[in-house]
Formats: C-alpha cells, structure tokens, sequence
C-alpha cells in the first residue's frame, strides 16, 4: 500500500496544485525556531521555507506543533503569558522578533483566519470595514468598495449584497467563515495563515473555501494548517508533515503524498497512525 | 405432573384481590399532599398579597394629598407643613439629580477600572482587588453615611469654598460652602454603587470570548482598538445592565443620603446647597409629621414606589433582550 | 474576481497614522489606570476608617455597657448588639418558613399563570425602598392597634418581609437546580410526592438553600430605614419584643448625628461589628455552596 495508492489525483497527473514556480520568492522563513510553553517545549528546532504565492499546508496528528507554529508567523503566541521563544522567523527576509518590531502593522501584513468562525457582534458591512477603519480609511465610497470588492474576492458577494447591514450573526457557519476571510483579506495582508478553517463547517462549505484558497493564491501567500490529508493534497503546493513538535519533512506536495522521504510520513499519510 | 402443581400453586389471583391498586374513599396521603400544595401556594400567594397590600395601602394614605393636590404635586415646589401646602418637585429633583451625578461619576469611572481590571492590571493584583470590592458589599448604607459625616463633609468643605471663591459666578457653585450638599448627596451615592458597577462590568468584559479578541490582534489592532471595537461591543448590554442596576440602587438609597445631603427644602441648582430626595425627605419629616403631612408623604413615598418600579422593569427588559439576543447569535 | 478600484485605495498607513493609534492606546490605558487609582483611593479610604477607628473603640466596655450620655465614656454598644440580634431573630423566624415553602411551590407547582405572578411580585418587592416598606409596616401594624407603640415585633416584620421575596427567589432556583432523575428515582420507589420532595429534593438543594438565607439574613442585617418607624430604637437594653428596641445601624445613625466625638468613635466601633458580622455571613453563606451540587461557586 504506498503513498501514492491514497492520493490518486497525483498519479493520475491531475494537478489542481502546481507546484510554485521557481521564479517566486521566499516569503516567509522559520530558522531554529523553538518555542516553550514554561517547562514543556512544543516547536523543536523547526527550519521551513514559504514561498510567495504559493499554498502550504501544514499536516500531522493532534497537538503536534502546526497550529502553534502558525501562530508563531504574526506572533499571537505573544498573546500567551508563558511562552518561549528562541530562533527566529524572518518575513521577506526582516526578523519578525527583532525588537522594535512593530507587531500592530506585522498582523496587518500577515493575517489570520480561525478555526471556529469568530465575526464580530456587528453587521457584515462593519465586520469588513473594521480593519481599513482602524488604517485610517474613512471615506464611506472607499469603505464601500473596499467591502465589495473583498466579498466579491471571498465569493461572498452574491449571498450577502442584498443586506450589509445585517448582523454577521446570523449568516451560516460557511458564511461566517467566508465573512472571516474576507475580513482577513480587507487588509491586504500579504500572507494569509489559516488555522483548520474548515473544520468547524459542512462539507459543500469546505468545498467552496477550498475553491477559494485556489484563486486567493495569485495574490496572497496561503498557510492553512489542516488535519484532513485529502484537503492539503487538494489544495497546496507544499506541504510540511509535524510530529511531536518536530517538522519532519516539507517538500512539494507532489511528492510528500505519492513518494515521502521520511518513514514517519509514509506511515502518517498511508494511516498507520494519527 | 405439570397439571398437578398447577392446581397445588398457591391462588395468587385471590390474594392481589386482596390488595386494589385503586384507592377508595378517604385517604390520608392524599390529605397529606394537598395541605403540602395548598400550604405552599398560600406562602407564595403571601407574597402577592403584601406586594398588593403595600401598593393599596400607599394609595390610601395618599388620598388625601392626591386629591387636593393632584398631579401639580409633582412639579410644585412649596413644601410648608404650617400651611399644609406641599409640592414634592423639590424631593423628585433631588432623587433624580443625585443619582444622575453619582452615575456621571461612578459609570466612567466604574468601566475604567473594569477594563484596567480585566485588561490590564498584572496578577498579583487580582486577588487583593476582588477582596477589597467583596468587602466592600458588605458595608450597609449607614456605615457609607457614617463616614461620610465624620470624613467626607469636612473634607469637601475646604473644595466647595474654593468653588464658591472662584465660581460663585456659575450657577452651580453659588452658596455658602456648607459640606452637606448636593455635591456630598451624588458624591457618596457614586462611591456607593461604584464597586458594584466596577464589578459587573468586568465579569462582563472577561466573559467576551477570547476568540474575539484574538480575531481583533489578527486584523493588526493595537490593544485599546481591540477593546473600544468588539470587546466593548458584546459587553456593551451587560455593562447597561449594570448601569440599571445600579441606578435602581441609588434611586432607593436612603441612610448615607439622608445623612450628607443636608435637608434642604428647595430645588436648588447649586450643588452647594443642601437638598432633600424622596426618601431623606421620608426620613426626616415622617416621624414628627401629622395630618396632612402624613398624606403628603405618604405621595411622596408612592411617586417613590412608582420610579423604582419603572426603572427595575427597564433593567429587566434589558436583561431579556440581551439573553435574547445572545441566543439568536448562538 | 474584482479588478480595479482596489488601486486606489492604500492600506499601507502613514507613520503618524501608526503613531497617533499608538498614541491613543497609551492614552487610553493611562485613563483606565487614573480611573482605577481614582476609584481604590475613597474605597481604601473607607475600610481604612471603618477597620482603624472601628478597632480603637472595641474594648471592654463597647460589648459591656449600654448607652450612656454623650459626655460618658465609659458607655458601650451592648443595647444595640442585642438589639439587633432580636429584631434579626424575629425577622429571620417570620420570613425563613414563608420563604423557603413559597419557594418550594415556585418550583414544584409553580409552572403556571399564578407562578408567573407570584414571581413578578417577589422581584417588584425586591425592588422597593427599604424605607417604604418600613412605613408600610407602620401603617398596617403599628397604627391600628388599640395602643399604637413601636416594637421590636413590627421591626422584625419589616425586615421579615424584605427577606420573604430574596429567600423565595434563591430557594426556588436551587431546587430547580435539582435534577430530574433524583426526584423521579423517588417517585418510582413509590414515595408521595410531598414526601419526596421534601426527604430527597430539600436535602439535596440544602447547602444552597441556606446560602440564600445566610445571604438574605446578611443582607437585613444593616438595613436601617425599615426600623426607622418601627423598632425605632432605644437607649437601653430591651428584651421584651413588645417595645422599642435598639438596634446597630440605628444607633450608628443616631451617634453619627451627634456632636459628641465619644459617639463618634462608638459609631465606628459599631460600623466595624456590623460589617464583621455581615462579611462573616457572607463568607459563611459561600461555604455552604462550594460543596453541594458538584458546583463550585
């Protein structure tokens, strides 16, 4: 039974992902990069490299280290009072720890989508405008073309246009999902971590988040942490398999699904464990 | 064989005819039972009946001073029990205007120090804080009023006859300097209800999701931009809530009032000046009143009995409409 | 996917941007810190008094001696405490059983149109002045009678009648609390249902129970105004329920209006007793729960 029988997409050839090409540039990348929660260290030593525009998924068993090590890539680990670090992350080359930093403007630059939908108590219309507002936009054709036009690139434009003013609340759990991305994406962050984004939703929402993350990739950077295997060999360039903190092998994902270096990601991906 | 210790088994069809299920006639349980319903729906009823009875009764004794004076009671301002002429405007605008100051005062200053509380403030803070605000519950209305006599007054009187100095020219600072006051009245009523206020909000602020406030850092907000955005917004019914509640409080507070405000007899604007609300003006005047006093403050008590049952049911909307929505969005 | 117009609109912020946000974050933040300072310092303040001043007047003769002339000092508090005491006692009789058995029909029975204005009732009685109450008690208790006198009996009623609507209340959400199963377990062993209410649900919901009254009781305990026209109040010691009655909160008022810095310092010492005794209710109160009902608090 190898890698490849559970992945068919792949020998068949079909490539919904293509591997980025070798004219982009790195983006993001992690070096020695440890992390401690007090006395328990949950990142070991992790060396990745992001490319820009390009689609990686982190994979692994629970509690492995892929959130937290995407947590680390805008620095809400700092939100956390016993946490640790040492090594570095570097985005576009700067060290996102050094110390004056600006951490208010690195978020801005690289922006976060959650595992449980998390809108705001305000209307669709606010939610979108929140982050352009709190960047100084305040003319009201700006913002309103600004809420457009990220709804539109959230494929959520066409549900929604009818009634800005509506609680977020009341939207479905797909929407509300959508409405966060876009909300990320209202921004214009340049890096877009998402953490399990579907894992809280139904299958035809997951579809089209999926279809979302696809377009999305022409302009932004995608990190997705995701625990379903077949999503990250449907949707990403790259892929980085975690065990126990460590980050065992990345490498295009291509060739992680059909033919993985490392033993433990044979037995992860074939599910002999996890 | 089967057949034979059939016949020899012992005839339980006869003996369940000895024990019926159906109970007839008079049964003692059964009397039992129904003393215990009864019994306990005439304590409930008992409440009911006294809530009427307190109602009626206020009704009753004010007649009197409704009939001769009928609603231009409340806005008149004479109170002279020589004459027998009374108007409670005074009293009304004394309730009113110490609660409104003692909210100016403790709702900012309240909510700041809930968000300092929740938001800022380093741990080993925590515990003495929640202490001194538990401490602080227990102290009853007269022991606020104690030291406000004893402490507060004498130390306002050096600051009101600044004010009187340098702004008699404002009508709000004009008057002799006398400590008790309207000033003395909002001021003790604020720190009063300002731990309560202090303490609500901050459940309420700690009991925002953390998820929201990480969806706020995610977007690139500073801390404050965080708070002023959602936190506040879904604490915000809660927060009013408090606010209610503790207007409600104020409205009623009756020892540490009477005790600084001075029993003034007029709807002074100066803050300067002594005053009176519905219930110090009760407190003074019911123990030595007769005849028609008795009437007046008997109208009094009822316009009382009335705002308080207006504003506990303003706070009660509140809280249905905010667990309502809570639900909706859930 | 959108095209154009997304030019236009720069979200690179401008230094000062970035700087006034930073700037209103400090500012904000510093507000609060002033706003906490602002509120701890009257409130220290307080307890300060309460606890220092109180503490110097406790001696001897603060628990021994009744009141005495203003100019005395060897006069003490005891006429109060007891005072206080009996009115409490009084009230606690009165309003415990009226409120634990409206209570029990609450949630029991109380799923009706009738429940549902007993309950309107208890909150709106909640809601009223202390003082009203006590001048209601004076109307229809004191004055009717053949020989209208203050007692210690129609303040013990005033203040039962404050505690009747808050222990309902809190008894009744306590057994509601109660699950199902156990009363059904009772009902399946064919137990009546009066009984098993009272032997398995009671017993149960018993720590909580008594919280609500320990709270209730703590809560009475410095109430003034409703004793202001009925207990009145008295410059001696009285046990006789039938006449007027000293209390604590009452003589804290009547010394604090005095002149006499003597009277002062009792009213401090009698501040510090009262407050003792109602954080020790308090305190008291919440042991009961964090035991019962798997809950903690």
């Amino acid at each position: 039974m190898t890698a490849s029988s559970h992945f068919p997409s792949y020998s068949e050839g079909k490539t919904n992902s293509v591997a980025a090409s070798p004219l982009s540039s790195l983006k993001i990348e992690a070096r020695e990069l440890s992390l401690f929660y007090g006395k328990k260290q949950a990142l070991k030593d992790i060396n990745a490299q992001i490319m820009e525009n390009s689609i990686t998924a982190l994979i692994g068993p629970s509690g492995c280290g892929k959130s937290t090590f995407l947590r680390c890539l805008n620095r809400m680990n700092d939100l956390i009072e016993s946490v640790k670090i040492s090594g570095t992350v570097l985005l576009e080359g700067q060290d996102i720890y050094a110390k004056n930093v600006d951490v208010v403007r690195l978020r801005q630059r690289v922006g976060m989508v959650f595992q449980k939908p998390n809108p705001f108590p305000m209307s669709i219309f606010d939610n979108i405008a929140y982050g352009p507002r709190l960047l100084g936009v305040k003319n009201k054709t700006d913002l309103s073309n600004l809420v457009e036009n990220t709804l539109q690139d959230s494929a959520l434009w066409g549900e929604v246009k009818d009634d800005l003013k509506k609680s977020a609340l009341s939207l479905s759990g797909g929407q509300q999902q959508r409405l966060c991305i876009a909300r990320a994406l209202a921004v214009k962050p340049d890096v877009v971590l998402m953490d399990e984004p579907c894992s809280a939703l139904d299958p035809i929402s997951t579809l089209k988040i999926e279809e979302l993350m696809r377009e999305l990739r022409d302009k932004y950077t995608i990190v997705i942490v995701t625990h379903n295997m077949q999503q990250a060999a449907r949707v990403s360039d790259t892929t980085g398999f975690f065990l126990l903190g460590e980050l065992i092998e990345i490498d295009a994902s291509s060739k992680i699904f059909t033919d993985p270096s490392d033993k433990k990601t044979e037995d992860y991906i074939t599910g002999r464990f996890g | 064989m089967v057949a034979e210790s059939f016949e020899n088994a012992p005839p339980r069809a006869a003996a369940s005819a000895k024990e019926p299920i159906r109970r007839e006639g008079f049964s003692l349980s059964h009397l039992v039972e129904s003393g215990f319903y009864w019994g306990t729906a005439f304590f409930a009823g008992l409440v009911l009946l006294i809530t009427v009875l307190i109602a009626f009764q206020l009704w009753r004794t004010s007649l009197p001073a409704i009939h001769a004076f009928g609603w231009k009671f409340l806005t008149t301002s004479t109170w002279d029990p020589v004459a027998d002429v009374y108007g409670a405007w005074p009293f009304i605008y004394g309730t009113l205007m110490s609660s409104f100051l003692a909210l100016l005062l403790a709702v900012p200053i309240g909510v700041g120090t809930a968000v300092f509380l929740a938001e800022l403030s380093p741990k080993w803070m925590r515990t003495p804080l929640s202490f001194m605000v538990e401490l602080l519950a227990a102290v009853p209305s007269v022991v606020y009023g104690l030291w406000g006599v004893l402490v507060m007054v004498p130390a306002l009187r050096p600051f009101q006859s600044w004010l009187s100095e340098h702004f008699s020219s404002i009508p709000l600072f004009v008057g002799a300097p006398m400590g008790y006051s309207m000033m003395a009245g909002g001021l003790i009523l604020a720190i009063m209800i300002l731990p309560f206020i202090t303490a609500i909000s901050r459940e309420v602020i700690k009991a925002v999701p953390p998820t929201q406030r990480e969806a706020a850092f995610g977007l690139g907000a500073t801390h404050w931009e965080a708070i002023k955005g959602p936190i506040l917004k879904s604490a915000r019914s809660g927060i009013i809530g408090a606010i209610i509640l503790g207007l409600a409080r104020a409205l009623g507070e009756t020892m540490a009032i009477t005790m600084v405000i001075g029993n003034g007899n007029g709807a002074n604007i100066s803050l300067l000046a002594p005053a009176n609300t519905l219930s110090s003006a009760l407190a003074n005047q019911f123990a030595e009143a007769s005849g028609q006093q008795v009437s007046a403050l008997m109208y009094l008590a009822l316009v009382l009995f009335g705002i308080t049952i207006v504003v506990n049911a303003m706070a009660r909307f509140l809280i249905w409409r905010m667990a309502r929505d809570l639900g909706r969005a859930a | 996917m959108s095209n154009q117009s997304q030019k236009s609109i720069t979200l690179t912020p401008s230094p000062s941007l970035m700087m006034r946000r930073k700037l209103a974050n400090t500012l904000m933040f510093g507000g609060a810190s002033l706003a906490t300072f602002i509120a701890v310092v009257p409130l220290l303040l307080v307890l300060y008094y309460i606890t220092v001043r109180g503490f110097s007047a406790l001696n001897a003769n603060f628990f021994l001696h009744a009141q005495k002339p203003p100019d005395d000092v060897t006069g003490g508090m005891k006429h109060a405490i007891l005072g206080t005491l009996m009115i409490i006692g009084i009230a606690s009789c009165l309003g415990l059983p009226c409120g634990v058995l409206g209570g029990i029909y609450l949630s029991e029975f109380g799923k009706n149109r009738f429940g549902a204005a007993v309950r309107f009732a208890a909150d709106v009685l909640n809601g009223i002045p202390s003082i009203v109450i006590g001048i209601f008690i004076y109307a229809v208790a004191i004055l009717p009678l053949k020989n209208p006198h203050f007692s210690a009996w129609a303040g013990g009623l005033a203040l039962g009648v404050m505690m009747f609507p808050t222990i309902m209340r809190t008894t009744e959400e306590i057994l509601k609390l109660v699950p199902i199963s156990l009363r059904e377990g009772a009902l399946a062993l064919g137990d009546t249902h009066w009984h098993s209410i009272l032997k398995v649900v009671l017993s149960t919901a018993r720590g909580g129970v008594i919280t609500g009254i320990l709270l209730a009781i703590a809560r009475i305990s410095g109430e003034t105004a409703p004793l202001l026209f009925t207990a009145l109040g008295n410059s001696g010691v009285n046990l006789n329920p039938n006449r007027p009655t000293a209390s604590l909160p009452k003589a804290i008022y009547d010394f604090a209006t005095n002149p006499s810095d003597y009277w002062h310092l009792l009213a401090w010492g009698g501040s510090l007793v009262l407050v003792a005794m109602i954080l020790v209710l308090s305190i008291a109160a919440r042991y009961f729960t964090a035991n019962r009902l798997g809950e903690s608090n």
